[in-house]
């Protein structure tokens, strides 16, 4: 491949590896927006990305490739409503029950992976939609429109998100309820209701992230195979200053760290005449992020008041 | 007797009673939900829970090695209750813990055969201590300078550790032998003899680490509650503003809970590594980090609380290996049963609370009804 070819692979790879992220950093911000931090979104990635692909491979269930969307949306909502009962109705610590889900999706989908699927588990899910005329433009139609169907569901969700939460007044509830829940108690929306859905469409969409990593992406499962990108998700909310077309671009970014090694070959970096060790490229995703969330800081007057603060009427 | 109790408790044992039960039931709850998740997965839950009461107890060997593998969770566990207790929720412990180790088989490697006999072992712990709390600091003082949320700074620490790891045994660390006989196997070469702490029992590889782990729980003890830094460390975590009101450097000690608690996991991995292992490998002490989370939770985040907690999750590690052996039921069913733990002790805690409070207005003593309760952060 000339260096131009591997440049527009390069950028295809970006936007279908933003994919994951976007669902999941989409979902966290809806919940995050009412005043709850989910930090259970790697556990229900992992449950969304094992369900997804043991629905639809040919030794699984064999079901339609959307089927196990929905089937991994129906996971993800179901953990969320559990995250929901614990953060929301037992008030318990945001921050320390989100580490439970987490370790409790990580643990189940393997447990899951090696009773049910005996360690090895492939399936091809969706394939690119050639959108017609827009994908025969040379570059850009490669780049933008020979992707597959969940990679534009994930481009779409952003300004949909956007429009909800902005100009819904299932929107202006979700900002009221994390800003000051205890006035929009008092104007009679209901507290606990508002954060139990946003939990509920943040899992759903985690699951859907999850499916999202495994069936339109890789095509396997595997043990943890998130890596960390349920707590990155967390991490774009901050860097994205709680906007979907902020949390699209950091998305974008960490997509493009993600697949490092590829752009590493383009621009032949080189230390010292060898090539960069792979696990060292791994490792920038993850320094990334803190730096991100240094950089985060000054969108901290952003940061919904109430986040992480549970709500007891009659307590404010 | 009864005075002893009284002093441990300030004469108020049902209130230490009350958490000790909310924990119990968490605990039995977490083996309920998690029996039906075995049983949904056509397992039989009575059978598997079985085979991992006869791995840990059926023989003494057994029963050591659940101390041998009690013994880095308690000095995780101890750590994460002092960050936890500042007010900092420390989930990088599995890296501070990997960072430790391979510090200690390093400096091992290198210095271990020219140090006196009575000074390796403590220098190469020494050194994988310092690396811990290396790792520690760093999140510690980005949350203390910049008020990076250090969940999230912590579990990016992990990952970075991880692939550390894997380049170093596999680069610079690998075993000359493996080269050699062009194998490549990831691991480091053996650590000098001099270096490796005193073997207690030679089948289960239970050492002096044991002793160690106890030892470093009652010092950690003493810190948080018979020191002043540790009075602080504790004060920060309770309310940040009234400590700061009170004169308290906060950010100074909110870094500092971090940089110990770092320091006791990089210990945990210099111990493991010094008493158990002996050389660094792949995948070496993987999720033990994440276990000593879930121990300090279950202890309470009390130091002392970590022993038994620590024994009873080393019980779990041990008895997960001879399920998957004789009943077919993959280990990976500890962390279902550790992430249910977690949810469940969190959870319960709203009881205890409530418990509290309620007994407080009943008590009602005007001058100590305002009720300090920790501050609720992210």
């Amino acid at each position: 491949m000339n260096f131009g070819e591997i440049l527009v692979e390069a950028l295809t790879l970006t936007l279908l590896y933003a994919t994951p992220y976007l669902y999941s950093a989409l979902g966290e911000l809806f919940v995050q927006r009412s005043g709850v931090l989910n930090l259970g979104v790697e556990g229900m990635m992992l449950m969304g990305a094992f369900t997804a692909i043991f629905a639809i491979a040919p030794a699984g269930l064999g079901a339609a490739p959307l089927m196990g969307v929905l089937l991994a949306a129906a996971v993800g909502a179901l953990m969320g409503l559990a995250a929901a009962v614990v953060n929301v109705t037992l008030q318990a610590e945001q921050g320390i029950s989100g580490i439970g889900f987490s370790l409790f999706g990580l643990g189940l989908s393997s447990l899951l992976f090696k009773v049910l699927a005996g360690g090895v588990i492939v399936a091809s899910g969706f394939e690119p939609i050639h959108i017609p005329l827009l994908s025969d433009m040379p570059i850009i139609g490669r780049i933008f429109f020979q992707q597959n169907l969940m990679v534009y569901a994930a481009f779409a969700l952003v300004p949909i998100s956007a429009w909800v939460i902005n100009r819904t007044k299932w929107g202006l509830q979700i900002r009221a309820v994390g800003q000051n829940p205890a006035a929009a108690d008092t104007m009679g929306v209901n507290v606990v209701r508002v954060r139990y859905t946003t939990l509920l469409l943040g899992g759903a969409l985690a699951g859907i992230a999850g499916a999202s990593l495994s069936i339109a992406l890789t095509g396997i499962f595997q043990e943890n195979m998130t890596e960390g990108r349920g707590f990155i998700a967390v991490a774009l909310v901050y860097f994205g200053g709680w906007s979907p077309w902020r949390v699209m671009l950091g998305a974008l970014l960490f997509s493009i760290a993600n697949n490092l090694q590829i752009w590493v070959q383009i621009l032949e970096v080189q230390i010292g005449g060898q090539p960069i060790p792979p696990n060292l490229l791994i490792m920038v995703p993850y320094i990334l992020t803190i730096a991100v969330l240094i950089f985060a800081r000054q969108r901290k007057r952003l940061e919904p008041a109430a986040l992480t603060k549970p709500f007891q009427r009659g307590e404010n | 007797m009864n005075s002893t109790i009284r002093r441990l408790f300030g004469g108020d044992w049902l209130a230490a009673l009350v958490p000790l039960v909310a924990i119990t039931v968490a605990f039995v709850l977490a083996l309920i939900v998690g029996a039906f998740v075995l049983a949904a997965l056509g397992a039989d839950p009575a059978q598997a829970y079985g085979a991992m009461l006869d791995g840990a107890f059926g023989t003494s060997t057994n029963f050591l090695r659940v101390l041998t593998r009690g013994t880095p969770l308690l000095l995780v566990a101890i750590g994460v209750c002092i960050a936890f207790r500042g007010g900092v929720v420390n989930i990088g412990v599995e890296g501070q813990l990997f960072v430790g180790a391979v510090s200690a088989t390093a400096f091992a490697l290198a210095f271990g055969a020219s140090l006196p006999a009575w000074l390796a072992p403590l220098a190469t712990l020494a050194a994988g201590a310092l690396a811990g709390a290396a790792w520690g600091f760093v999140p510690g003082i980005l949350k203390a300078r910049f008020d990076v949320n250090e969940i999230l700074s912590t579990v990016m620490m992990n990952e970075i550790a991880v692939q550390l790891l894997i380049f170093l045994l596999s680069g610079p660390m690998i075993d000359p032998e493996q080269v050699a006989q062009g194998t490549r196997v990831p691991q480091s070469a053996r650590l000098p003899q001099v270096t490796w702490l005193a073997e207690l029992d030679a089948r289960s590889q239970l050492h002096v680490g044991v002793i160690v782990a106890v030892f470093m729980a009652v010092v950690v003890w003493v810190l948080l509650w018979r020191t002043t830094i540790g009075y602080r460390i504790r004060a920060v975590g309770l309310n940040k503003d009234a400590a700061r009101y009170a004169g308290i450097g906060v950010q100074r000690y909110l870094a500092l809970a971090l940089t110990l608690s770092g320091a006791l996991a990089g210990l945990a991995g210099a111990v493991h590594v010094t008493g158990a292992e002996h050389r660094m490998v792949e995948g070496f002490a993987v999720g033990y980090g994440f276990s000593g989370i879930v121990v300090a939770l279950f202890g309470r985040l009390h130091p002392l609380g970590a022993v038994p907690a620590a024994f009873l999750f080393g019980v779990l590690l041990v008895g997960a290996d001879k399920m998957q052996r004789t009943v077919q039921v993959p280990t990976a069913t500890v962390i279902v049963l550790q992430g249910l733990v977690v949810i469940f002790v969190v959870s319960s805690d709203i009881f205890v609370r409530r418990w509290l409070s309620r007994r407080q207005a009943r008590l009602a003593q005007p001058s100590v009804s305002a009720v300090v309760t920790p501050e609720v952060q992210a």
